[in-house]
């Protein structure tokens, strides 16, 4: 059985976001780049249930749609144990087109995980377009993966609760927090050993993006907190219902 | 042409969420020139099914059957992209909760459309289909352009409010060709009876300023005594003082309740992330330093443990005036 991680390569999550070339972009320069934080969730998870395998699961493989500037964030995947990596050549230019992207490359894995979302567009998108491109069943919000012989359980969260899903190969895992308690930490080991493995460059499919991101704008700055005294906590009582109308 | 929303029930009622949606595709019809019709999967009664017209829909399109009892995105997917074709649908609305994140790209790939998840506006113009939405988890906002013939979106929750529009829905029951479920749900854990957190209009999150679990009777007892849901920070759920359903921010539930309180919670940048659409924030802790500060629209600096009694007395109070 072949694991197949989709990684994004996103801001770390303290970056200010600033905007360039007349607000139809954002700066990319002095930004610190890292692996999208469920992402390496889900590669955390899937290292360990190879480790759990018993040698039934034999690769887990991490893909990134990007240029070459996406490679370091890609051998910090390889450092954190992944097996081999595969760089689709392209600029990502929306959900729809990175996941037709991996669809190329994700038919030949058995369970395909994705983040519930990408920090930075924040569209929840990916793990979904690329099931229905690949006509395969996907389970979403998924906060625990067990695999015991044959048998995948999955589970989902729903509102208010959660379920437990059994489903067959192949399947894409669209996974949430709680999939594993902490992402591994790449070790000096691991380092060095990444830097041998394989990274493969393929050249990216004819695919038509659907949307275009053409501007950002950066929110409202915020009217100042209004302090209330610690000794008189009825005072923010009759704020928060005469002046913000809220209780 | 129609502008197609698909309305989610939970166990034979809608809630807020559903009412909301009609009402933006409602604003949204109105500038195109064209109507609302929603689309209700599973056994909804027909005077729930009407209830939608009371914010704009004029028709509900009401599918029932046996393969849709649980939620599995691609049957669901399937039933939508048929009804939105049968309607000729050129906007598609989904809420952006589970279920909508679950279908919505999905439904993109069937149907080769575009998809906005997470927008805060009605379109700021149609020709070309324009609308706002929130990247970098709130840190900024992008206007996204779809450029495919129909176009989906979901809606942030929270961000549009209800809008009345009283219209008689017809209700029109229809048999929709529903692919065969390669899924199989073994067990469903659910609570009853509490306020979800994605729905309450009123959360009281406490993090790690108070200490221990031992101290969270308090912050349960605001929230009942608001009829709104408890949250806590990434920590407090980490270090199991609170259950992982109460995680709020970037890495948990992204919420954006009506009033928010924040209990001796820093306001680290990926806690805020996850409340900062909140419309009112109110925050005490004992360090005026604090970020969350500059988050807040009321604050206390002091000591939860001891505002927290104080506030519940306050508030018990007022209601009794
Ligand atoms: C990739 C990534 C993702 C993350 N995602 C999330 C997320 O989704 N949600 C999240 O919450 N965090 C997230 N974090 C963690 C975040 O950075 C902070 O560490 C966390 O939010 C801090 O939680 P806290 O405010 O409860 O605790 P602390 O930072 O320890 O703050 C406790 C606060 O309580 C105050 N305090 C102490 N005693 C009292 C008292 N008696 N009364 C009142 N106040 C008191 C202190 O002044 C302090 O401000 C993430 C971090 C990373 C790196």
């Amino acid at each position: 059985m072949k694991i197949l991680i989709c990684l994004s390569n996103v801001p770390d999550t303290t970056t200010k976001i600033k905007l360039a070339g007349d607000n139809s972009a954002v700066e990319k320069a002095g930004v610190q780049w890292i692996i999208n934080p469920w992402d390496e969730l889900a590669l955390t998870r899937a290292l360990e249930l190879k480790e759990a395998s018993g040698g039934a699961i034999t690769s887990v493989t991490v893909v990134t749609v990007g240029g070459a500037d996406v490679e370091p964030t890609m051998r910090k995947g390889l450092a954190i144990g992944a097996d081999d990596a595969i760089r689709i050549d392209a600029e990502p230019k929306d959900a729809y087109y990175v996941a037709a992207q991996i669809a190329e490359v994700a038919k030949d894995f058995d369970i395909v995980m994705t983040g519930i979302e990408s920090s930075d567009y924040n569209s929840s998108a990916v793990g979904g377009m690329l099931s229905e491109f690949l006509n395969v069943p996907s389970v979403s919000s998924v906060s625990k993966m067990e695999i015991e012989g044959g048998d995948i359980n999955v589970t989902r969260e729903i509102d208010g609760g959660s379920e437990i899903v059994n489903v067959a190969t192949p399947f894409v895992a669209i996974v949430q927090k709680g999939i594993t308690k902490e992402p591994r930490i790449p070790a000096m080991r691991g380092i060095m050993m990444a830097r041998k493995k394989p990274l493969n460059v393929v050249a990216a499919a004819e695919v038509e993006a659907l949307t275009e991101f053409v501007s950002y704008e950066l929110p409202a700055a915020k009217a100042a907190c209004k302090m209330v005294d610690a000794e008189n906590v009825s005072e923010l009582v009759s704020l928060l219902k005469n002046e913000a109308k809220v209780l | 042409m129609s502008v197609l929303v698909y309305t989610e029930n939970w166990d034979g009622k809608f809630k807020k969420l559903s009412f909301e949606l009609i009402s933006y595709a409602n604003e949204m019809a109105k500038q195109l020139g064209t109507e609302v019709i929603a689309l209700s999967i599973g056994n909804v009664e027909d005077v729930e099914l009407k209830s939608l017209g009371a914010y704009g829909a004029a028709k509900v399109v009401s599918v029932n059957d046996d393969k849709l009892a649980s939620l599995e995105n691609q049957p669901y997917a399937g039933v939508i992209a048929e009804v939105a074709a049968k309607e000729a649908a050129k906007v598609v609305l989904l809420a952006n909760n589970n279920a909508g994140k679950a279908i919505a790209p999905r439904l993109s790939v069937k149907m080769k459309a575009g998809v906005i998840a997470g927008a805060t506006e009605v379109p700021s113009s149609y020709d070309p289909f324009t609308v706002k939405k929130k990247v970098f988890t709130g840190k900024a906002l992008a206007n996204v352009v779809v450029k495919s013939d129909v176009k989906i979106v979901t809606l942030a929750q929270n961000s549009f409010g209800l809008v009345e529009d009283a219209k008689d829905a017809a209700v029109e029951a229809f048999d929709a060709s529903v692919e065969d479920v390669k899924t199989a749900v073994k067990e469903t854990n659910k609570v009853t009876g509490k306020v979800l957190l994605n729905d309450a209009e009123v959360v009281i999150a406490g993090g790690r300023g108070l200490k221990g679990p031992e101290n969270f009777g308090p912050v349960e007892e605001l929230a009942e005594l608001l009829g709104g849901a408890t949250a806590c920070s990434r920590p407090v759920s980490d270090e199991d003082w609170r259950p992982h359903s109460e995680h709020v921010g970037q890495t948990g539930k992204i919420i954006a309740p009506n009033l928010y309180f924040a209990f001796g919670i820093s306001g680290a940048i990926q806690h805020l992330g996850g409340v900062s659409s909140s419309k009112v924030i109110v925050a005490v802790n004992t360090d005026k330093d604090a970020p969350i500060f500059e988050a807040a629209d009321y604050g206390i600096i002091g000591d939860a443990q001891k505002i927290l009694p104080e506030l519940i007395d306050a508030i018990k109070a007022a209601k009794a005036e």
